[in-house]
Order: C-alpha cells, then sequence, then structure tokens
C-alpha cells in the first residue's frame, strides 16, 4: 500500500507567495498585473479574484487596525532536537528561511484591534518552510491561546501550513495533541475561536487546531484537507473530483461556515466578536 | 510464508530445529537440538538487539504481530464490541468495548488491521475514517460517564486518505478527538502496539501515559512517506535514512521525552510469543492504571494537559529584521 503523506505533497514553489519585481503573473488567470495595483486590492487578482498567498506579516497588516500590534514570542526560534538531515541540515533549512523571509519561524502571534476590537491573533507564514507547524509554531500559538484564556480575549488564527514540520518528528507531531489541549481550556473559559483558513490548511494543521474554531472562515477556493491530493490520488487510484478540497467543498460538506473574501474579512471578524465575544 | 530477509538466518535454524523434532528418534538428537536451540536463542538477541530503525518498522508491520483482538484474546475477559459512532456508520478498523483486565474494568479501544485478506481490506489495513474516530471518542466518553478507565491500543500506518473521508471531515475527526481526550475525566493509558502513523495514531493517543512497545514505531509520518518528499523516493536506501532520521523507534521517543515507557517484548519481537507480549502489556496497563485511579479527576486533567503543554524544543533568536 502506498505510504501515507502527512505533509502537503506537492511542490511548493510554484504557487509560492508572489516575488519579486514590479508586474507579478497571476497563477490562476495568468494575467500579468501591476503589484501596485495588486497590493492596494489586498493581494487578490482584480481581474480573477484569486486570493494570493500572503507572509504571516502582511497577513496581519491586512487584518488589524494599524500600529496595534503587539506580537508575543516574537523572538522564539526553533532548535533541531533530532539533528535531523536529509539532502540538506535541518539548521541549514532554517537559516535559509530565516535569511530569506526575515521571520523566526513560521506563525506571527499577538495583540490587535480589529475595527476596534481587542483580539488575540495568530498568523501563519506559508512563506517559512511552507507554514510547517514544529515546535515553535506549536508553542506560540499555544502561548497566544493561553494568553486569551487569562485575558478574555477573543482568538482569531489564520492557518496557512503544509502540515506538521517533517524536520522534527514527534516534537511536531504533539504539538497538534498541545494546542488542541490549549484549545479545550479555552473552550471551557468560554472564549470565543475564530479559525481562518487560507490557501493552503492541509494535514497536521487542518487535524488540530483549525479545524476546532467555533467558527471556521475559509478564504475563496482555498486548499483545505487532512492528506494531500497526490496522496488521495495514489490510496484510491482514481481521479478526484473538481473542486476536491476546496473551501466551497468543505462548505458543502459542512465543515466551513462561512466563505468570506479577503477585502470583507475585518468586518465579518468584528460582526461575530460583537455576537459571541465577551 | 512472510519472511524478514534479516530473520532468514533465525528461520533456517528454526526450520532445521522442526525437522530434527519432527524425527521418529528425536530423542537420539537431543544434544544436538539443544545446541540448535541455543544458536537460534543467541542469533535471535543478536538480531534483535541490531536492528535498524527501518528494521524496526518492518517488525512492526509483521503480518503475524498480534493486532488489537489478538491482544483482547490474549489479555481481557468479558470483551463485548460496541459498534458504531451514531451519526454514519461502523468503521472496523478501529473497535471498541468494555472488559476487564486483570482487577480492573475498562474501556478498549484500539486499531485493527485485519487478520485475513477480507478483514484487511474492511480495516482498510488498520487505516480508520472519521466515523472511526467518533466512535472512538462516543466510547470513551461511555466511559467517562461511568468512571471506566480508558486503554487506547494504536496500530496504524494513517488515517485513511480518501474522498470519503475527507467528506466526512477526517480533519474534524481527529482534531475533536485531541481536544475531548484531553479533558476526560477518567484515567486514559495508551500504547502503540505495533504502527504509530502520525494524525491517525494521535486522534486515540492522548493519555496520561503513552507506552510504546519495544519494536513499535511512532511518528509525525511514515519513512516512506519522508522518504517519497525529502528524497523525491522511497526505496530501501532513502526509507532506512529517513527511518533514521525521524526518530521514530520506541527508544528514541522515550529518550525524547514523547513517550513514558517501553514495554519490552519477548526475545524476538511480539509475533514470535504474543502470550509473553501480553502478560507484560497487561502488566503494565494494570499498573499505571491503578496508580492514576487514585488522582482526583480535576488534578489528573490538569496533570495530562501539563504532559503535552511540556513538549516542544524552542530557542531563542534575536535578529535585526532585513
Ligand atoms: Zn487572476
Amino acid at each position: 500500500m502506498s505510504a501515507i503523506t502527512w505533509d502537503l505533497d506537492e511542490p511548493i514553489t510554484d504557487k509560492r507567495a508572489v516575488k519579486e519585481g514590479q508586474w507579478v503573473q497571476c497563477p490562476a488567470c495568468s494575467e500579468t498585473v501591476f503589484r501596485r495595483a495588486l497590493e492596494v486590492n489586498l493581494m487578490v487578482c482584480p481581474k480573477c479574484d484569486h486570493h494570493h498567498r500572503i507572509s504571516g506579516r502582511l497577513r496581519v497588516e491586512q487584518l488589524v487596525d494599524t500600529g496595534t500590534f503587539e506580537p508575543i514570542n516574537a523572538h522564539m526560534a526553533p532548535m533541531d532536537p533530532l539533528v535531523f538531515t536529509d539532502t540538506k541540515p535541518y539548521l541549514q533549512r532554517i537559516a535559509d528561511a530565516q535569511a530569506s523571509t526575515g521571520e523566526n519561524d513560521g506563525v506571527q502571534t499577538g495583540t490587535a484591534y480589529v475595527k476596534g476590537r481587542r483580539i488575540m491573533l495568530a498568523a501563519m507564514d506559508f512563506t517559512f518552510m511552507a507554514g510547517s507547524m514544529g515546535s515553535v509554531v506549536g508553542e506560540k500559538i499555544t502561548h497566544a491561546i493561553e494568553h486569551a484564556t487569562d485575558h478574555d480575549l477573543p482568538l482569531i488564527i489564520v492557518s496557512c501550513s503544509g502540515g506538521a514540520r517533517m524536520q522534527e518528528s514527534g516534537f511536531s507531531l504533539m504539538q497538534m495533541a498541545k494546542t488542541s489541549a490549549a484549545l479545550a481550556r479555552f473552550d471551557r473559559a468560554g472564549g470565543l475561536f475564530i479559525s481562518v483558513l487560507a490557501d493552503p490548511t492541509t494535514g497536521g494543521v487542518t487535524a488540530s487546531f483549525a479545524m476546532l474554531g467555533d467558527v471556521i472562515i475559509a478564504e475563496p477556493r482555498a486548499l483545505v484537507g487532512f492528506a494531500g491530493p497526490r496522496v488521495i490520488k495514489q490510496t484510491i487510484r482514481q481521479d478526484l473530483p473538481d473542486g476536491f478540497q476546496t473551501s466551497e467543498f468543505l462548505l458543502k460538506s459542512g465543515f466551513v461556515d462561512r466563505i468570506v473574501h479577503r477585502a470583507n474579512l475585518r468586518t465579518e471578524i468584528a460582526r461575530l466578536v460583537d455576537y459571541a465575544g465577551k | 510464508m512472510f519472511q524478514l530477509d534479516f530473520e532468514q538466518p533465525i528461520l533456517e535454524i528454526e526450520h532445521q530445529i522442526e525437522s530434527m523434532e519432527a524425527r521418529p528418534d528425536a530423542a537420539r538428537w537431543a544434544d544436538e537440538l539443544a545446541a540448535l536451540r541455543a544458536t537460534r536463542g543467541s542469533l535471535i538477541e543478536k538480531t534483535y538487539s541490531g536492528l535498524t530503525p527501518w528494521q524496526t518498522v518492518r517488525v512492526a508491520r509483521h503480518p503475524q504481530r498480534p493486532q488489537t483482538l489478538d491482544y483482547v484474546d490474549l489479555m481481557c475477559r468479558d470483551f463485548g464490541q460496541l459498534h458504531g459512532d451514531r451519526r454514519f456508520g461502523d468503521d472496523p478498523a478501529i473497535v471498541c468495548g468494555f472488559c476487564r483486565i486483570g482487577p480492573l474494568k475498562v474501556m478498549l479501544v484500539g486499531h485493527q488491521k485485519g487478520r485475513t485478506t477480507p478483514e484487511r481490506v474492511a480495516c482498510h489495513f488498520g487505516c480508520a475514517h472519521p466515523e472511526g474516530y467518533r466512535k472512538a471518542l462516543l466510547k470513551m466518553k461511555l466511559a467517562e460517564k461511568f468512571g471506566v478507565p480508558i486503554v487506547t491500543l494504536i496500530d496504524t500506518p494513517g488515517a485513511y486518505p480518501g474522498i470519503g473521508s475527507e467528506q466526512r471531515g477526517q480533519a474534524e475527526a481527529i482534531a475533536y478527538n485531541l481536544r475531548e481526550m484531553s479533558g476526560l475525566r477518567v484515567p486514559v493509558v495508551c500504547i502503540v502496539i505495533g504502527e504509530g502513523g502520525s494524525g491517525g495514531a494521535l486522534g486515540i493517543g492522548v493519555g496520561d501515559r503513552v507506552a510504546m512497545m519495544r519494536y513499535s514505531w511512532y511518528s509525525v509520518i511514515s519513512p516512506e512517506g519522508c522518504a517519497a518528499i525529502l528524497f523525491k523516493e522511497a526505496n530501501e536506501k532513502t526509507n532506512t535514512h529517513a527511518a533514521q532520521a525521524l526518530a521514530l523507534t520506541a527508544a528514541d521517543n522515550a529518550r525524547n521525552g514523547l513517550v513514558d515507557a517501553v514495554i519490552e517484548e519477548p526475545n524476538g519481537g511480539a509475533h514470535r510469543d504474543p502470550r509473553s507480549a501480553a502478560d507484560r502489556m497487561q502488566q503494565w496497563i494494570v499498573s499505571n492504571l491503578q496508580e492514576l485511579q487514585r488522582i482526583d479527576p480535576d488534578t489528573l486533567v490538569r496533570l495530562r494537559f501539563e504532559r503535552f503543554r511540556r513538549i516542544g524544543a524552542v530557542g531563542q533568536r534575536i535578529a535585526p529584521r532585513s
């Protein structure tokens, strides 16, 4: 039988967050768009509405009231508990990712205001090792949940991840249990958790906190699933239906509450906080 | 018959012993038999003490290796399966039921891979669907309601990757189990008996104590899956490398503080002597549950949370942003 692959099993180079340059080609409609036009449109293609992948830092900027984000654990950085080496040492991969992104690891966490409502925010960063969850991502998200619990804040987590980080093996796996257990306490304390799913949300992130929102919102046409499409195809030996594992598929299957355009995300969050926040 | 390549010399000796024992004049060969048995014993010991992580994975997948229902036969009394998730159906890849282990009443929950070919197909080789995880949680909640402690036996290559499983919320089912198991107000002990494949294993693996059988594996991904992603190809060489790198053996996981105990297996693995493997497992279950039963539920839940809360390797890095 085929191997069960946990991580996102597609090449991550072709659909990554938009690269440098004045002009950007849309991976969905292939139109070339002036970068500035894309930026003012929240990195959503003005021609076809494709929601580009964005960094955690840009996500925070787009989501919160200007200048209100106060990061926590900003200096937390990965170690290499297993001295993992594949074709490259893990420490080298970390250093490369840190150099190319300027970030310490794959998630931004902190308090902020959204339309005047104080919230706890975690925004995952696909540009850092495919947004994979290792110890740092798990720890920062757990700490964010605990901070929200202690301070009665609505919790917003924007997921965007290829899954658990293989290079930390069992340590990564256990972050699923750790974050979910912290959410159990948050839930018992009566906190509101809005889970936002961005393209892509797969593997160990989907199978832990991303699917535990009181309300689950997805951006349009995001890839959201447990197993990677290629692994499923190999296992069942048939083609996958059109639109399989998209936000729209999950909405229809009953696992997403709403699909919200990036331009409406702030309004939607503020609205939910008014109904369900403390 | 199935055999592992590195067991070949052992199997040859076993074959010699068997044919000698079958002779009508076997009594005349008593000394030779004793010598062969001694050679067999030391050969098994030598082979098994030097298993590579990849070889360990292959022992963990041995078709004769005891599965959940074998341990039920060897270790439990009065087991009666409780089927179904009351939502969609009944997944045979996870079995549940009340039973007695030693002096204790417990709820037993475990992956089942199946023995015969039709069984294996029905169980999807131990790869559970969402309804399996939902059934498991439903029965665990039942146990919680009546103060019955829970034992889970983990043995899966991973949760099933298919169209139906995605449609019915595989990720949600596992996530919800992780959250809810962390709050169960009865003792929960978990044992990886064979394969601990990623989220599919963890989906019934959030307990107060987690143990691994000596020749089981537990990791975020299978060696083949890891090799296919990192080395673009899963073969003997890359699988060996990946298994080593993933630190997936019982000894590795214990050393890294991810599991609390390693349960020894009989010389040459549980498939050689399921009875003695079951005895050791029973001992571990009973002594740990008896200890945990003395803890009040609030403390129990807090300690379970803290057990998982601790896990992670993080450092600090202060670097100017470019
Ligand atoms: Zn476009």
